[in-house]
């Protein structure tokens, strides 16, 4: 045999080789620009610190007839000179100025006097209105001029923020706050919906698609709503204050109860995937050793499930530790650090430390993530053996069990949801009850108005239409594109790495890139376009990772045939691939509609006023005191978000009627 | 058909590997014009990595193809002029059958009429001509594999590359369809490889075989060829009923099994053989006699157990002078008849000498 290994054929590539690659670089190309270099920016942004260095800069004054007869001095020993009148705080930001007249207690820019200044050196940059200077020869300037004079900040780079962080207790307590609020939710919301779940597939009871429902319904409202319903609840003027014995629902409890509320969807789903899949044959082999019935939970529910519950655990704990608009509205004085970000970027302009924040926060989010991808990894491995699905007995008493169970969680979830359409109704919470609209004067309040509700709807709009075409369009090319290994590979990284970002570093990251006057994207920065981009990639993994489900489903000799016959790829793609595809597109169009209309956290930085937003409507108006409106508008979001799952369903109801005659036979053939 | 002689499709030193793994080892092959070749192997040889290296599916490793005189080693899949039907058959399932075998015509430079009269000429062809409306999992899985031929040949492609297109049938549909294929490639002349891990299919079907293991090209030719005269132990038994003797020899063309020496004088006398030899032999070439002899190749044993196969008797044969082998011998009824053969009889068969095949083990 001759087979010696030379160098490989490389194949030639053909136009729609070309196409694809092309694409897929562009598409690589649009998640670099708007998630890897935001994050690469916001993260040397963490690193960099910026100061005043007054030793830097000579200055020199005049007498009233223009002779310089005093000695140039640098501006540090004039500080100095001051005492206490000086300058005391030197630390400032990226774009800090300072005015050297503070240095001149005396300074009138009426007076004869003359000021000349020049750096030690060419390090040393300060502004003459805009324009800018660092020469080390004097540059002279009548008073009046001197006036438009500020010093400009030296950047340097080094772990100086990260030091004050950990130094001051007031930022470094968030870190056990958060950790604590997210692992305490986590235990809750995972033992609430393993049950739930395990009454729902494991029991007879009725209404069994009622409760399926009802659990959906959170998801459906942004996560500060819950918040609301509690302080209405059990708030200062609450009614059911009494219950709180004393203790306050403004900080870890109110925050943990909502916390339950709005993570409990997606713990269900998940858990009811794993307890679907397990196997009934092990039951019945249980049952027929005659074990009993806590022994058969033990040694084989709760190993089957065992998958589920670590990954709900996880999504859990990332969407907990994660959410800023909860404990933004219910979080009292008790700092999480979420919340942090915002108020060092919103409240203090301290963007570096905003940035050290979020760095902070990407750690364990960055954790949960990678030990969710990997448990879903075996988790599908267990799903694609075969099992038989259990058909449960009916027990009188188990069965009156889990409903009463069910009920108790529905009073739960609808009571919340009542709590805040109630309110919203009411005139004056809670001593005038006499229904009214005029929490709906949205236009009223500050916000943006009812413009935020129409402003989101359109979001939600462009986010579901083009994320979709976009998110899709790219599963595709990586799943069906022929070799070019190295790149796909990266593709996947990239699409995979949003889900790893937390909202709020996200839409920091945003402002620290786009928000750059040199970055020739600068023009998106205020704009309807920045809200979706953002939103699209802020969303992108789960969107991605279900279109790949969907496409792995296709017969992969498609591509090849079509090749065959000489068509391009695209053909192949509108004619087949997309038909073929409709009901997961459909179903990626409102996750996307849904998250658009309630997500709160990276867009919180981005709005502008002509692009304000429900979900952030709500936030501001309960900031502002205005929280019945604030109810008013987040029930908004509720009712158009249910409204759009209905219409979702009525799509994926007749687009299966109507290509049933090809579908049917389809699923019976690839199974 | 053009000069059959003509080659077609032309691979030199073909070799494919996934990694550290070689998938195929300096493959050398002609397929001549129109002709039907069939690769047969065990699972894994690599026929379909052969197949697909051909269509440009999956790029050789290094080596040459070569189809109508132009090289093709790299060219990409759209560039190069093929049909091929997969095992799956990857029918569009959204689209009816019609659409299916039209998807390569439309925008080809025909217009409506031309590409409904062709489609309807495709359908008529393969047998269905009123299924065109029905998508396909409304049609049996032999209709299925006809419409994905069609679609394969609708645009009068060169070369047409099968990989298991039967595989997935029935047994009597795939024994029908088998003619129909071999018939209708007839009637299109069209060059045709088939890769097939049916022995049956390969030698009805093709006009030649290659015989495919781990890799390697085993051997090539016509089925008769093939099966009469295999060049390797493995040829030998993946085709076919084969007895395996074991045997020395210490001169061309004797050989001894058991205290027995028997003369080979089939096939190729292997090369500085010595003690590790296979005598082999056909069920259906051993051949009992009527009287009691001891010329060349004749053995005299004793009959074990019979089992009736329809058409002959598969009979096992056994004496002490073969040692530890044991014979199968293929008897027609005529035979068993005849001679009254019977379980416990002695009898003396012949192993003929032209039939008798050596190999190394
Ligand atoms: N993409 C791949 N990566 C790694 N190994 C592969 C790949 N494709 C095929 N192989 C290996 O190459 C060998 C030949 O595979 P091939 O599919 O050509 O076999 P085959 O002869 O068609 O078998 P079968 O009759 O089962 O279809 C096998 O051992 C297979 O495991
Ligand atoms: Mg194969």
């Amino acid at each position: 045999m001759s087979a010696t290994r030379q160098k490989p054929l490389q194949a030639r590539l053909g136009r729609d080789d070309l196409i694809m690659r092309g694409y897929m670089l562009m598409l690589a190309l649009y998640l670099v620009i708007t998630l890897a270099l935001p994050l690469y920016t916001m993260l040397s942004k963490s690193f960099s610190t910026y100061q005043f260095d007054l030793s830097q800069f000579q200055i020199q004054v005049s007498d009233e007839q223009g002779n310089w007869n005093s000695d140039p001095k640098s501006a540090a020993e004039i500080n100095a000179a001051l005492g206490e009148n000086g300058i005391q705080n030197f630390a400032t930001s990226n774009d800090g100025r300072l005015a050297p007249t503070k240095l001149f207690p005396e300074f009138s820019f009426r007076s004869p006097v003359n000021y000349r200044i020049k750096g030690n050196d060419s390090s040393a940059v300060w502004l003459v209105g805009s324009k800018r200077h660092n020469s080390t020869d004097w540059l002279e300037l009548d008073s009046n001029t001197f006036r438009r004079v500020s010093l400009r900040p030296v950047k340097s780079t080094g772990l100086a923020n990260y030091a004050t962080y950990f130094s001051t207790p007031a930022l470094s307590r968030s870190i056990r706050n958060s950790l604590f609020i997210s692992i305490i939710s986590t235990l809750i919301t995972v033992t609430l919906a393993f049950a739930f779940a395990y009454a729902l597939n494991r029991s007879q009871m009725r209404f069994k698609g009622f409760f399926r429902l009802v659990a959906m319904a959170p998801i459906l409202v942004p996560s500060l709503l819950p918040g609301i319903a509690l302080v209405y609840l059990f708030g200062n003027q609450g009614m059911l204050k009494a219950f709180m014995m004393g203790e306050s629902i403004y900080g870890p409890i109110g925050i943990v109860i909502g916390s339950v509320f709005f993570t409990f969807p997606h713990a269900v789903m998940i858990i009811t995937t794993a307890l679907a899949i397990s196997d009934a044959r092990l039951y019945e082999a249980a049952h027929s050793m005659r074990a009993g019935r806590w022994k058969i939970f033990r040694t084989v529910t709760l190993p089957g499930a065992r998958y589920g519950l670590i990954s709900a655990a996880f999504v859990v704990f990332n969407l907990v530790i994660t959410d800023f608009g909860l404990p933004k509205v219910i979080g009292g004085q008790y700092n999480m650090l979420a919340v942090d970000i915002y108020k060092q970027v919103i409240g203090q302009q301290n963007f570096e430390m905003g940035a050290v924040v979020s760095v902070v926060l990407l750690i364990p989010a960055l954790l949960a993530f990678v030990v969710d991808r990997y448990v879903q990894r075996r988790q599908v491995a267990m799903l694609s053996s075969r099992s038989v699905p259990w058909q449960p007995p009916r027990r009188r008493g188990f069965d009156a069990l889990c409903l009463g169970y069910c009920l108790l969680i529905t009073i739960f979830i609808v009571g919340l949801l009542g709590v805040c359409q109630y309110a919203a109704l009411v005139k004056f919470w809670p001593y005038d009850l006499s229904f009214s609209l005029k929490n709906y004067a949205f236009d009223l309040m500050d916000g943006g108005g009812w413009n935020s509700y129409y402003n989101s709807v359109q979001l939600a709009l462009y986010t579901a239409l083009i994320g979709t075409a976009i998110i899709f369009s790219g599963a595709y090319i990586v799943e069906k594109t022929s070799g070019f290994h190295k790149g796909r590979s990266l593709f996947q990284l990239l699409a995979l790495l949003p889900m790893a970002i937390p909202g709020m570093v996200l839409g920091l990251a945003y402002i620290f890139f786009f928000n750059n006057p040199n970055n020739p994207l600068n023009f998106l920065y205020g704009t309807m376009g920045i809200l979706v981009i953002c939103t699209v990639t802020h969303f992108y993994t789960v969107s991605h990772l279900t279109a790949l489900t969907a496409l792995k489903q296709i017969d992969p000799e498609f591509e090849s045939v079509a090749a065959s016959l000489k068509k391009p790829f695209y053909k192949l793609f509108a004619r087949v691939t997309v038909p073929i595809c409709l009901p997961a597109g459909l179903d990626i169009s409102i996750y996307l509609f849904v998250n658009a209309m309630t997500t709160v956290s990276a867009l919180v930085f981005l709005y502008s006023p002509d692009t304000t937003l429900a979900s952030v409507a709500v936030l501001n108006m309960d900031d502002a005191g205005d929280i019945a409106p604030a109810a008013a508008m987040g029930m908004m979001i509720f009712y158009t978000n249910a409204g759009a799952r209905i219409i979702h369903l009525l799509l994926s109801k007749g687009i299966l009627k109507r290509t049933q005659a090809w579908r049917a036979g389809h699923a019976a053939m690839s199974s | 058909m053009t000069d059959p002689a003509a080659s077609y499709l032309r691979i030199e030193g073909l070799n494919k590997f996934f990694g550290q793994f070689q998938a195929l080892k300096d493959i050398q092959l002609e397929v001549h014009e129109g002709e039907l070749v069939c690769f047969l192997g065990p699972s894994g040889c690599g026929k379909t990595t052969l197949l697909r290296a051909i269509a440009g599916l999956d790029l050789q490793t290094s080596g040459r193809i070569e189809q109508a005189g132009t090289d093709i080693s790299t060219l990409p899949v759209s560039e190069r002029d093929f049909g091929i039907v997969f095992q799956s058959y990857a029918l569009f399932p959204n689209l009816t059958a019609e659409r299916n075998i039209a998807f390569g015509l439309e925008n080809s430079g025909h217009n409506r009429r031309e590409i409904k009269a062709r489609v309807s000429e495709l359908l008529e062809l393969i047998g269905l001509p009123d299924q065109g409306e029905k998508f396909p999992s409304q049609l049996s899985g032999g209709q299925q594999q006809r419409i994905a031929l069609a679609r394969a040949i609708a645009t009068s492609p060169g070369l047409l590359l099968l990989d298991e297109p039967l595989s997935a049938l029935d047994a009597r549909v795939r024994v029908l369809l088998r003619r129909e294929l071999k018939e209708l490639q007839r009637k299109l002349g069209v060059t045709t490889v088939m890769v097939t891990h049916d022995q049956e299919e390969a030698l009805v079907l093709a006009d030649r075989i290659v015989v495919m293991n781990h890799g390697l090209i085993e051997q090539v030719g016509t089925p008769a060829d093939i099966y009469c005269n295999p060049r390797s132990l493995f040829v030998a038994e993946f085709i076919g009923e084969m007895n395996q003797l074991n045997a020395s020899s210490t001169e061309p063309g004797q050989l001894q099994v058991g205290e027995r020496m028997l003369r080979s004088e089939g096939g190729h006398w292997p090369a500085d053989a010595a003690n590790d030899l296979v005598a082999a032999i056909r069920p259906e070439d051993i051949l009992p006699q009527a009287n009691n002899s001891d010329a060349l190749n004749h053995l005299d044993v004793t009959i074990g157990d019979m089992a009736f196969m329809g058409s002959f008797w598969r009979s096992q044969l056994h004496d002490a002078s073969l040692g530890d082998n044991q014979l199968i011998a293929d008897f027609s009824i005529n035979a068993v008849r005849r001679l009254s053969l019977q379980s416990g009889n002695r009898l003396t068969v012949e192993l003929p000498a032209d039939r008798l095949l050596a190999f190394r083990r």
